[in-house]
């Protein structure tokens, strides 16, 4: 049974990881604007007109 | 030239390629593109010449008109005090700046405004935020100015709008993403504990596994404790503050219950062998931070705490000498000499010294029309002129001035924390004490027994905590909010939605906010005009910016546009010119007629075509639309005055509209309409009051609700409770009554509440509280909880017509 704990840590651990994912997206500002980047993601990236 | 002329009538409507306003011809174009004035084909020019003509083809005529376009003057941007103010952080090299830009729309504006490191090369980048219209921008200093960026912005159709004020709302952001990051930390636990205590839920017999049983209540009391420590805090700082000030609210019994319920957990691992409840715990506060999050609905784009600075100029012209220099408005002082141009505000109270003063106090005094003043006299701070530009001196300091002292009154230094009326507090104050003395009493019932005393006591605790009732408020006051806003009627916070249910006067301003405020009723009085001579008045009209030639436009049905020659504007007299050979006079009675009036009649406005005296039009206020019928669904509960800082002329209609039942006031000035609310509130009334201009800004800041109604929420509104958009002004009684349907759904989940303490409790009597038993009964009555205040919210909306 002591193979449980194992388990169980492993499983916190990656709790752990998709916890502090969450807490990163949070502090980067990920959740500040929910709306513009729906938007952006439309626009095509013109390279051409950067080079000119 | 008969013929050219003919050509030149519309026969279908051009709209501008760049903004889609209506063209009165086509003579201003590029190739096939055809441009409503010149200011809209300068814009595209400026684009098609950098190559970003993506900004047509993402929407179609994304742009701003600049028809009514002036240009502006941004010298001041170069003052270093003022630069200070606006920019966020600079390090020398990259210089950060947020501007809020309310004539962003659309994608293409998006677009646009992310591409403008293409029209500056200082640019770095650029990135919006649409919800918030807020543009921020990164730029190198040594290569391009604030100056020049907003200049750039403001020849696209961009201007940005500058307030010195603006700078403390990151304090806000910061707490809502310390909200987000406790309910991280509150979910992540609440998840994993309730997988640790999956054995005790099954009644897993691990007598051969006693010790697995041990770690996994030892974890999670890890996992509880930044839950306990960090994720509640907020609860325990509140009931702190609270009981400081003699106050229980609803934060008192929640921390009480927190509290125990963590204190019984740690002892029942620790000393007992047990599993405690640090499920319902954690589950507890995930749910609590999520009724929060519900509750916190903003506006973002609405500003409720503007005050006289965001609606008057930051800047002003001065002149010294023949010297014209631009200095911010906060360093004007007395005695100066300024400039103020047409369709600027006037920032101190000055006396005028050349030019023709022709005043628009709409805004300020709640007149309908503008005012002549001559020279030598006084124009009152926030007054816009209209016309041509005039020189006036300061005598008051800009916020010494008649209307700006306003500000300085106590209304505006209440401390707006005080929202302990909330019925929930009121209601916690006695559930509080309540179960208090529930425990007492189980603890002293099993009292020789140490032991059992000490369980039933925690017991009562952990089972009365009122998550439900904490939650129910949020939930139908936050669902409430949001079914307001879908009616284009927008709350400050959810407290306002009780405070609106327990009102029971009403006040109105006349002018903006039971009138229209770009109409009016226009009325022909005289001979008959033929459709020739409608279409060679409306050519005259057109050219000129007063709101009487607006009104006059608006009412003549558009047909055809005649050039106009040999224009001729008198300010405060009339219009004199030339269309198709006819000498067109449009004026005040004096001016046409020659006739001496006796009193000054501005409502009306005569009309001459080749010297014959055609009649008058004769202006007046209109009333919004179903004003009459709201009022009289209003009289029947409410007490109702106007207020208004308008002559009398309005009296009898009024008079008609409130069938004779409702107090008028008339030549109230803004401290008279505050000193009227207070007047009132010390007979004690709720008072709801109704305005739009900057006169109602005090007495919509004393009134127990203030609402600001707004024909385009982008505009300027004085501080206040809420804004309504006037589309939906025929609402105001069912918004009313639904916030007391709200309160109504409070009480009943409430009862609801009440009914699963009471369920509880019994258990908690016979000391059968297992984990098991509050781990399924705390989630299950908060989710009952919320469905019900939801679906009961939504339903009842749905009666009313409201979703």
């Amino acid at each position: 049974m002591q193979i449980v704990l194992v388990l169980i840590a492993a499983s916190l651990i990656v709790a752990l990881i998709f916890l502090g994912a969450y807490l990163w997206a949070v502090k980067s500002g990920q959740y500040d604007d929910k709306f513009t980047p729906s938007i952006r993601i439309l626009f095509d990236e013109s390279k051409k007109e950067k080079n000119d | 030239m008969k013929e050219e002329l003919l050509k030149e009538k519309i026969t279908t409507k051009t709209l501008c390629y760049h903004c889609s306003e209506e063209c009165s011809d086509d003579s201003i174009r590029i190739n096939d593109k055809i441009f409503c004035c010149n200011g809209c084909k300068t814009v595209y020019e400026l684009l098609d010449q950098n190559n970003l003509c993506t900004y047509y083809s993402i929407e179609q005529s994304p742009g701003n008109t600049r028809k009514y376009y002036t240009k502006r003057n941004y010298d001041f941007l170069d003052d270093e005090d003022l630069k200070q103010k606006l920019i966020e952080f600079s390090d020398g090299k990259k210089t950060n700046v947020a501007f809020s830009i309310p004539q962003m729309h659309c994608s293409s504006c998006i677009w646009i405004l992310e591409n403008l490191y293409k029209l500056d090369n200082g640019i770095i980048s650029s990135r919006v935020n649409f919800l918030q219209k807020k543009l921020f921008i990164t730029f190198a200093e040594k290569i391009t100015s604030l100056k020049k960026i907003v200049e750039l912005l403001d020849s696209l159709g961009y201007e940005p709008l500058l307030n010195l004020d603006a700078k403390n709302e990151t304090a806000v952001y910061n707490e809502y993403k310390n909200l987000y990051y406790k309910i991280g930390i509150a979910g992540f636990s609440f998840g994993n504990i309730m997988l640790l205590s999956f054995p005790e839920y099954l009644s897993i017999n691990v007598v051969e596994h006693s010790e697995l049983k041990q770690i996994f209540s030892y974890i999670n009391i890890l996992l509880s404790l930044p839950v306990f420590f960090y994720s509640s805090n907020d609860y325990f700082i509140s009931a702190w503050k609270g009981l400081k000030k003699k106050i229980v609210n609803i934060d008192v019994p929640l921390a009480l219950g927190i509290f125990v319920l963590f204190l019984r957990s740690i002892y029942d691992i620790i000393f007992l062998g047990g599993a405690g409840y640090l499920d319902s715990l954690t589950g507890l506060v995930f749910f609590l931070l999520i009724g929060k999050v519900f509750q916190n609905k903003t506006y973002d784009t609405l500003n409720f705490e503007r005050n006289y600075k965001s609606y008057f100029p930051i800047a002003v012209t001065i002149k010294n000498g023949d010297n014209e220099t631009t200095i911010p408005v906060e360093k004007l002082k007395v005695g100066q000499r300024i400039i103020v141009k047409n369709n600027e505000i006037i920032p101190a109270d000055s006396i005028l010294i050349k030019g023709f003063g022709n005043i628009d106090y709409s805004f300020v005094t709640g007149e309908l029309f503008p005012v002549n003043v001559q020279n030598g006299e006084t124009i009152f701070a926030g007054g816009k002129q209209i016309g041509s530009a005039i020189e006036v001196e300061t005598i008051k300091n800009v916020s010494q001035s008649y209307l700006t002292q306003l500000w300085n009154r106590t209304a505006f230094n209440r401390n707006e924390e005080s929202q302990i009326t909330s019925f929930a507090n009121i209601v916690s104050k006695y559930f509080t004490f309540g179960i208090i003395s529930f425990a007492v009493l189980a603890a002293l019932f099993a009292l020789p027994n140490y032991k059992i005393a000490f369980d039933a006591f925690t017991a009562v605790l952990i089972v009365a905590c009122p998550c439900a009732l904490a939650l129910s408020t949020p939930f139908t006051l936050g669902n409430t909010l949001r079914i307001f806003g879908k009616n284009k009627f927008y709350l400050k916070n959810t407290f306002i939605v009780e405070k609106l249910s327990s009102i029971d006067t009403i006040v109105f301003d006349k002018t903006g906010t039971i009138t229209e405020r770009n109409n009016s009723l226009v009325n022909f009085i005289g001979l008959d005009l033929s459709e020739n001579e409608k279409d060679l008045i409306k050519s005259v009209v057109a050219n000129s910016t007063h709101p009487l030639s607006r009104a006059i436009f608006n009412f003549l049905s558009p047909n055809r546009i005649y050039p106009v020659e040999n224009y001729e504007e008198n300010i405060g007299q009339g219009i004199i010119a030339l269309v198709n050979k006819n000498k067109i006079k449009i004026g005040s009675e004096q001016f046409v007629t020659n006739k001496n009036q006796n009193e000054l009649d501005s409502t009306k406005v005569f009309v001459a075509i080749n010297e014959e005296i055609k009649g008058y039009f004769e202006i007046k206020n209109k009333y919004r639309a179903g004003l009459k019928e709201i009022v009289s669904q209003l009289l029947k509960k409410y007490q109702i005055f106007v207020l208004s800082g308008d002559n009398e002329s309005e009296k009898n209609n009024l008079n008609e509209i409130f069938h004779g039942n409702a107090g008028l006031y008339f030549n109230y000035s803004p401290h008279d309409k505050l000193n009227f609310i207070e007047k009132l509130q010390n007979q004690n009334k709720k008072v709801l009051m109704f305005g739009d201009g900057l006169n109602d800004a005090g007495a919509l800041k004393q009134s127990d609700v203030g609402i600001s109604i707004t024909d385009n929420t982008n505009n300027f509104t004085p501080a206040s409770d809420a804004i309504l958009d006037s589309q939906s002004f025929r609402l105001i009684n069912v918004f009313i009554n639904f916030s007391k349907t709200s309160k109504k759904i409070i009480i009943a989940s409430f009862v609801l509440s009440i009914i699963y303490n009471i369920i509880g409790l019994t258990f908690a009597f016979e000391g059968k509280l297992t984990p098991l038993f509050a781990a399924i009964l705390m989630p299950l009555s908060s989710i009952s909880v919320v469905i019900f205040t939801t679906i009961a919210t939504n339903l009842l909306a749905n009666k009313k017509g409201l979703i």
